[in-house]
């Protein structure tokens, strides 16, 4: 029974197990459902999503399995009136002008009609033509999920209705959320220390009481070493022009990375679009608050994490050219990709977030510099997702 | 199971939405533990209260720290008690018994009645918590080598997990759980949830400082969004302080019973100031 909606659960990305579906179906058979859709409705989810994080996607497939929603007539001219508000503010890239001139609002329109047909029922996480950001060539955030939403208009509170109402799109984990959330995800950032070194300054008590016990209730004391968090972290941030739409977000995780108490270390540096043979120490780049990258790689160990951060995106000329930098009174001698490279090759852990959704990487304007640093540095978007993947990367063991 | 099923219907101190009743149900149905997550404040914890007291069971609560270990809530076995008394010898040592104690969930356990055992905040114990409950709370019990005596389950107690999600749970405990988000409440609900603890408030007053709590709520940015617990506090502080409900959402007054940091505090003043009202030196009435 059912089964295939089970697939499709998994096909949307939410991590169903077996042992859960046994417990809907034995939930079913008592008639938990209440022989309703809502009821069902219900019941699915507190069985099987185990997640706030995982209810936007149950929604979209509980949608799409139970109801197609039709893009009605009234939808598409709703969303066309948006659209047409909505595009004087996109920035495009003069290639990518080029590309799309020739079209006029009319092409536009009919293009996106098309695209929206395409998503409808599998569209989930955004696609590279449709998304978030504003940097796509349709894209708007919110464009879509404000469709589905208009889709079930029907007044009766049918389970369609709202798994169409999208409550839960606020909770994914690869939307990018506010600074508890990174604070959560960093704390997964620890590395124990083993018992092997340190001084041995706290007492085991429950040695001490089997040992004592041992000894007929003569008091013998055992100490032991105390277990420590041996993580040290670098954030490497680009405080450039382009980074300043990233802002808010770049801000939440800096507020997130300094409450984080416990690392061993953490330092913070930053750069101007790129790294060349200096790194500054404060986030306005001044001249006179800046030390050598050469003599900072010396002064940090090697089993320092490096985090960068960094919309990666430049003229080719600042990554690939001597005297490439940007900032008029830097004359660099070494193109800024050999210093990455240095600095990658130096730590033995090194990862790249990018503020950019990892869906325009390929279509944004820079995109030809993210794909040459995404061959330095394995490189992850600033979402709380993004994040988890790169902490995973970073304790990989070597 | 047999007979038939109590339901959970909330209780006249706690409003449950339908979806939060419906999944305590399911969960007691098929024998589950119930997790329940939510903002801080939406009031987690109080619902093991509401369920014992709605089906009349009595509530074991299990606080989890950071400290807590999964065989603490079973039993402990108080080695140094029986050390003492074997030094001094004014008691019976060879009994083991004795010095084993039950936790909270052996006492769930061995309850003659069927209870309701919270398990409060399971995310601040460590990582591996959860996964050494796993037999205990999938068979229903456990064994205590110092005796070898086994304690079963005499009814399956209606077990409620809360956690603030400071630390991932494992995937085989979220298996056996049925899962609950507990949603911020809507206008409509909160008021019910407010006229639940002050009955008597007037009505004027309920609607405006209800309104301007949301207001504040919606400002973006804000470090700590203020909850349910902190309205029930500042409708409260209104009422006691005889505030007019037109000068509620003018004024904000009693702010600092909503907002607890400073940075939010003055964010919420700037934009208070901005939306029209008229600007103040000096900040009457305020807590801070």
């Amino acid at each position: 029974m059912f089964i295939d909606f089970f697939y499709l659960l998994r096909s949307y990305g939410v991590p169903v197990s077996l042992t859960e579906w046994m417990a809907l179906m034995e939930a079913l058979s008592l008639g938990m459902a209440h022989s309703s859709l809502y009821g069902f409705y219900c019941l699915a989810r507190a069985v099987l999503v185990k997640s706030e994080a995982y209810y936007d996607r149950y929604d979209q497939a509980f949608q799409h399995y139970f109801e197609g929603i039709e893009t009605s007539e009234k939808l598409t001219e709703k969303v066309l009136e948006w659209l047409e508000n909505a595009l004087p503010p996109l920035h495009i890239s003069p290639e990518e002008r080029q590309l799309f001139q020739e079209w006029d609002l009319d092409e536009l329109r009919r293009q996106l009609e098309e695209r929206l047909k395409e998503q409808k029922g599998q569209h989930h996480g955004g696609s590279k033509w449709i998304g978030t950001g504003g940097r796509s060539p349709f894209g708007h955030s919110g464009y879509h999920p404000a469709g589905v939403r208009l889709g079930g208009r029907s007044v009766n509170k049918s389970a369609v209705k709202v798994a169409a109402e999208r409550n839960f799109r606020s909770f994914r984990t690869d939307e990018v959320i506010g600074v508890r959330q990174f604070e959560v995800a960093l704390r997964k950032l620890r590395q124990l220390s083993s018992r092997v070194e340190g001084p041995l300054d706290e007492l085991d008590i429950e040695e001490t009481i089997e040992s004592t016990a041992e000894k007929g209730g003569l008091l013998h004391l055992t100490w032991t070493r105390s277990r420590k968090n041996t993580m040290k972290v670098i954030l490497l941030m680009d405080s450039g022009g382009s980074m300043f739409p990233y802002m808010r977000i770049c801000s939440q995780l800096f507020t997130a990375m300094n409450r984080a108490s416990h690392f061993k270390d953490l330092r913070f540096y930053f750069f101007h679009n790129c790294v060349y043979d200096d790194i500054f120490l404060d986030p306005y780049c001044r001249q006179t608050h800046k030390i050598k990258t050469e003599q900072l790689l010396n002064l940090l160990e090697q089993d320092y994490k490096l985090i960068v951060v960094g919309d990666a995106s430049m003229a080719p000329s600042e990554l690939l050219m001597v005297n490439g930098a940007i900032d008029w009174n830097m004359y660099n001698e070494e193109p800024g990709i050999l210093w990455l490279q240095r600095i990658a090759a130096h730590f033995h852990h090194a990862v790249w977030l990018n503020p950019i959704l990892e869906e325009h990487w390929e279509w944004t304007e820079g995109y030809y510099t993210i794909a040459r640093i995404k061959e330095i540095f394995p490189m992850y978007e600033l979402t709380v997702e993004g994040l988890d993947q790169a902490i995973k990367k970073l304790k990989v063991k070597i | 199971m047999s007979g038939k099923q109590q339901l959970f219907t909330g209780t006249a101190d706690y409003i449950a939405s339908g979806e939060l009743q419906n999944s305590v149900n399911i969960a007691m149905a098929i024998g589950r533990p119930l997790l329940i997550k939510g903002e801080p404040g939406t009031g987690k914890t109080v619902l093991a209260h509401s369920i014992a007291k709605g089906l009349q069971k009595e509530l074991f609560i299990w606080n989890i720290k950071s400290t807590t270990k999964a065989k603490d809530g079973l039993y402990v076995y108080d080695t140094v008690q029986r050390l003492y008394d074997s030094q001094f010898g004014d008691h019976d040592v060879s009994d083991i018994k004795h010095y084993i104690k039950l936790g909270k969930l052996g006492e769930a356990f061995v309850s003659p009645e069927r209870v309701v055992l919270l398990i409060d905040e399971i995310d601040k114990a460590d990582l591996e918590f959860p996964n050494d409950l796993l037999w205990e709370l999938d068979m229903m019990n456990f064994n205590i080598p110092e005796t070898g005596e086994t304690i079963h389950a005499r009814h399956r107690p209606i077990v409620l997990i809360t956690s603030n999600a400071e630390k991932e749970l494992p995937d085989a405990f979220l298996r056996r759980c049925v899962f609950h988000y507990i949603t911020f409440p809507d206008e409509e609900m909160m008021k019910e949830i407010v006229h639940v603890h002050h009955p008597h408030l007037e009505k004027t007053l309920l609607e405006e400082a209800i309104k301007a709590f949301y207001w504040v709520r919606n400002i973006q940015g804000l470090q700590k969004k203020p909850s349910t617990s902190e309205l029930l506090d500042w409708v409260q502080a209104l009422a006691v302080g005889g505030i007019d409900p037109e000068k509620i959402s003018k004024e904000l007054p009693f702010l600092g019973v909503l907002l607890k940091k400073d940075r939010d505090f003055n964010s919420v003043l700037q934009r208070l100031s901005g939306r029209g009202a008229p600007r103040r030196t000096s900040l009457p009435g305020l807590w801070q």
